[in-house]
């Protein structure tokens, strides 16, 4: 079996960019969507700054019902998926729903209403036996993440295979690198796949508090997210969504759809190191994108594009850099190497989707994104990393990686379909 | 306000961290060992120093919390923003 | 490419029992451990039940660094890991950097912690919210702590299909040593034994307001009334038939030779549940006919709408009172992602055994299901048994486990 599969629709919701066009413009302009936290007073915490996203689910075409009953981190993930479904071209009376299939990525899943709903009926926090009697009907939803999977299930007309991956934040990545799997293995013709979440809420701010892995540069927001800089110090909370559709490379030209890009390679490997820390070596990283790279049939030299982890926190990009030396030997200082962090913040979950997004629409554009706000280069970190403006070059094949809490590490490789035809 | 002793800052350690695998090997040599030896990682620090910020009410600088390599040297971190606070 | 992918080691944390053997014995005794909530006060709540694991003292199992970062699932889910690879004689130091992975199913995370973190923020401040709440209730925990306590670095995966995950897990570590690791670690543990939790849980509607334990969860009875949910599930150690074969393997429990997932479509469609269907292609995917199944370890739902769905596809398939059917999870309650995992491991102890363990109280099935329902344990030449689950919004899952040959 093993089939060939691409990328045919795309769908974002992204900080300051609702869908795919906005989304590009903002990436292409290097322009940073982070700002001081507008969803709930941002005072009482170290870090108070975030990439929000100016969403309004009945704008976006979102019934009421719906908005009632899903979580944000749902709304996102759902209009993602219509946008990518429509640019697919694909006519939803068209799919049959039995080799049709949707997995989706997050980290954090229902978080915001989950915490919303425990002060409810912990009146504020004041009891620890909750009160059911002030419990919502869809609580249990927002309990467990696959409602996630299950509502963009509905949206599309799926029946075949559909789960919801939670690998915290290679989660986005892996949920396409799982997707890509059933169709290889002919378990599905059609999946719809990509990531979301939608973590901005005091819990995850405070959780990040304490352990300082968010920026405490609250004075410049726009400037708070700083991949590769020396002076970075933390990572600035985001959310959004990006959603595609991927089908078999013959599918896809049987029905002459545009196609963004061929998934040519995906690997993930685990650090077995720390729940939060990252072995300075960048060694399982570097075997994952070794990994990738083999299935993809490409060697280092083949990439004109890698789209880093980026995070901005001191040992993430050490630990990266290190990881790119390690697997792309010489070749890693002479790839353009950025980090979109930078503008949309880390969004958990869902930016591993994001920047697959981000990748695709270099090689649509011929455009690679820069890394925002990097004017100190750091000594340890010595990669071209594209900073500040974005650069017009041609990509035809293109790496992108993450790193996650729990050890996960995860790359995959996108091309042009017509390299690897050859 | 009174001073943080190593027995008090161990015994909030296991509290915050459980017991280092390395500590009961360390003997006398305690304060001095490092915590990495003792069992002890960055997450067992950040949420030490959380619990004694709270309890003593002081302000520890936290690249200087997760630099300490020992327990002596985390105390005479504490122990100095005491000294401030009193 | 689809060489055998065989079970080499079990790891069991249940109600039943804290072990493989224990819940063994117990299941085959009909021995239910269904009784009153005990980590909480459950006066206030409609439903008081719950399938609690009893007398497990996490320090006795786990080092002492490990259990203020760690939710009582995770907790769980370590000492079933520990079981699992000593079972198969595993010792993952010994093998090569990548040879071994893990992936699990989860469905809340760790939500005991959650809520006392919640709790902190909420009644103190964020100041009191602890270091470990960047992790220790996500939904990867299990996964992270796993690897990292084991030294394991092979690929790693988390799934979330509510109780559908504990096959749908399984599924994807087959996947991974079919694609060449050696060993995959798969299955389920779970349970949020907390107030924050349990409302959760409630608000289904599902779940059982009855107040004695052997009335509470009665699938596929004319009186049934919901579940009872329960803690715990199971954990396996993967590995190819020919790997097991050539290492001197001590025990092979049986091969994971079929599986499938479907979901159902929205409510109020006039499209058929697809049950039937996860069943069919998972049959398929093994290479069995329906004649061949000896046992299915039935979904059992415990509500009426979902003990008549799955009742007629296994109607369809072996035709009337064609096949045993049992519910062993009658004896545990539904443990979320742990649930099927831990009725996997039951099956391939059946098999293992020549019994069929019970359903207990439910003594006679509702005639119209005509479901040959196994009441009390039934001695029977065992080869292939047929695994259903069920996740809460439509997720089905099948699998196919085949004796050794």
């Amino acid at each position: 079996m093993n089939h060939r599969v691409v990328i045919t629709g795309i769908g974002v919701v992204a900080p300051d960019s609702i869908g795919t066009k906005r989304y590009w413009e903002l990436l292409a302009a290097g322009r940073p969507a982070t700002r001081r936290i507008t969803f709930f007073d941002p005072s009482p915490f170290r870090s108070q700054v975030a990439a929000e996203c100016d969403f309004d689910p009945l704008r976006e075409g979102l019934s009421p019902q719906q908005v009632r009953r899903m979580d944000r981190v749902t709304q996102l993930a759902v209009v993602s998926a219509r946008e990518c479904l429509d640019d697919s071209g694909l006519d939803r009376e068209d799919l049959d729903p039995a080799r049709t299939g949707v997995v989706i990525g997050s980290a954090v899943g229902c978080t915001m209403g989950l915490e919303e709903e425990y002060v409810v009926v912990s009146d504020g926090g004041r009891k620890w036996l909750v009160d059911e009697s002030y419990a919502v009907p869809h609580l249990f939803n927002h309990y467990v993440p696959s409602s996630i999977a299950a509502e963009l299930a509905w949206e599309v007309g799926a029946e075949g295979p559909v789960s919801t991956v939670s690998t915290g934040c290679t989660s986005g990545l892996d949920s396409v690198g799982h997707a890509v799997g059933l169709i290889r293995e002919g378990s599905a013709d059609v999946m719809v796949a990509g990531a979301s979440d939608a973590p901005i809420s005091p819990i995850t701010m405070a959780c990040f508090d304490a352990i300082k892995a968010t920026t405490p540069r609250n004075d410049e927001p726009g400037r708070a997210s700083r991949p590769f800089d020396r002076t970075r110090n933390g990572f600035v909370l985001g959310e959004g969504a990006a959603v595609f559709v991927l089908e078999r490379l013959e599918h896809a030209r049987r029905r002459g759809a545009h196609i963004y890009a061929e998934i040519g390679g995906f690997a993930s490997r685990s650090n077995a190191y720390h729940m939060t820390g990252l072995r300075p070596d960048g060694r399982e990283m570097a075997e994952a994108i070794d990994a990738a790279l083999a299935q993809s049939r490409l060697s280092p030299s083949d990439l004109d594009y890698v789209n880093a982890h980026g995070s901005g926190t001191k040992q993430n990009d050490r630990h990266e850099t290190a990881a790119f030396k390690r697997s792309l030997g010489d070749y890693a200082y002479r790839v353009p190497v950025s980090g979109i962090k930078s503008m949309i913040g880390h969004s958990l979950g869902a930016i591993g989707s994001l920047e697959i997004a981000a990748c695709a629409l270099a090689m649509e554009h011929g455009v690679i994104p820069p890394t925002a706000n990097l004017h100190e280069p750091d000594p340890e970190c010595d990669l071209d990393y594209v900073p500040l403006h974005a650069r017009a070059q041609p990509v035809r094949a293109a790496l992108t990686v993450g790193s996650g809490f729990g050890g996960f590490q995860s790359a995959m490789v996108l091309t042009r379909p017509e390299v690897s035809a050859a | 306000m009174t001073k943080l002793t190593v027995t008090e800052l161990m015994e909030i350690m296991r509290e915050c961290a459980g017991e280092g695998e390395g500590v009961a090997a360390a003997g006398d040599g305690l304060p001095d060992t490092t915590f990495e030896l003792l069992g002890y990682d960055s997450l067992a620090l950040l949420e030490t120093a959380a619990r004694i910020e709270r309890d003593y009410g002081v302000r520890l600088d936290d690249d200087q919390v997760t630099e300490s390599e020992t327990p002596r040297e985390l105390l005479s971190l504490v122990n100095g923003a005491v000294t401030e606070v009193a | 490419m689809t060489a055998a992918t065989v079970v080499t080691g079990i790891g069991v944390m249940a109600p039943t029992g804290m072990d493989a053997g224990r819940h063994w014995a117990a299941t085959v005794r009909g021995d239910a451990a269904i009784g009153p909530i005990t980590r909480f006060d459950p006066e206030p709540y409609s439903s008081r039940l719950a399938g609690e694991i009893a007398g497990f003292e996490p320090g006795d199992h786990l080092p002492s660094r490990l259990l203020p970062q760690t939710d009582h699932m995770t907790r769980l889910a370590l000492v079933a890991a520990d079981e699992a690879l000593a079972d198969a004689g595993v010792e993952p130091s010994e093998l090569p950097e990548y040879a071994v992975g893990v992936v699990t199913a989860s469905t809340a995370g760790g939500f005991e912690f959650g809520h006392r973190e919640l709790e902190k923020l909420w009644s103190k401040g964020p100041e009191h919210v602890s270091a470990y709440q960047s992790f220790a209730w996500f939904y990867a925990v299990n996964t992270g702590q796993i690897s990292i306590r084991h030294g394991l670095r092979g690929p790693s995966g988390v799934l979330v299909t509510e109780q559908a995950g504990g096959l749908d897990s399984l599924a994807q570590a087959r996947r991974q040593v079919r694609g060449g690791i050696p060993f995959m670690i798969g299955g389920g543990v779970d349970g949020s034994p907390c107030p924050w939790g349990w409302v959760a849980q409630q608000s289904t509607g599902r779940v059982s307001t009855e107040q004695e334990p052997d009335r509470a969860y009665r699938p596929f009875h004319a009186g049934a009334t919901g579940h009872v949910p329960g803690e715990g599930g199971a954990l396996f150690v993967l590995e190819s038939a020919d790997g097991a074969r050539a290492r001197g393997a001590r025990t092979v429990y049986g091969e994971i030779s079929g599986y499938a997932a479907t979901f159902d479509p929205p409510p109020g469609t006039d499209r058929p549940p697809t049950l039937r269907r996860a069943a069919e292609l998972a049959l398929a995917d093994a290479g069995v006919t329906a004649r061949e199944v000896d046992v299915v370890f039935a979904d059992a739902a415990g509500v009426p709408e979902l003990d008549a769905i799955e009742a007629d596809a296994l109607r369809a398939l072996f035709g009337p009172s064609g096949v045993p059917v049992t519910a062993p999870k009658t004896m545990t309650g539904r443990l979320g992602a742990g649930g099927a995992a831990l009725d996997l491991a039951t099956a391939l102890l059946a098999i293992r055994h020549g019994v069929i363990p019970p359903t207990v109280n439910v003594p006679r099935p509702a005639p119209e299901y005509e479901l040959d329902l196994v009441s009390a344990p039934r001695r029977a030449r065992l080869s292939v048994a047929l695994v259903l689950a069920r996740g809460h919004g439509g997720f089905n899952a099948a699998m196919v486990v085949r004796g050794p040959r």
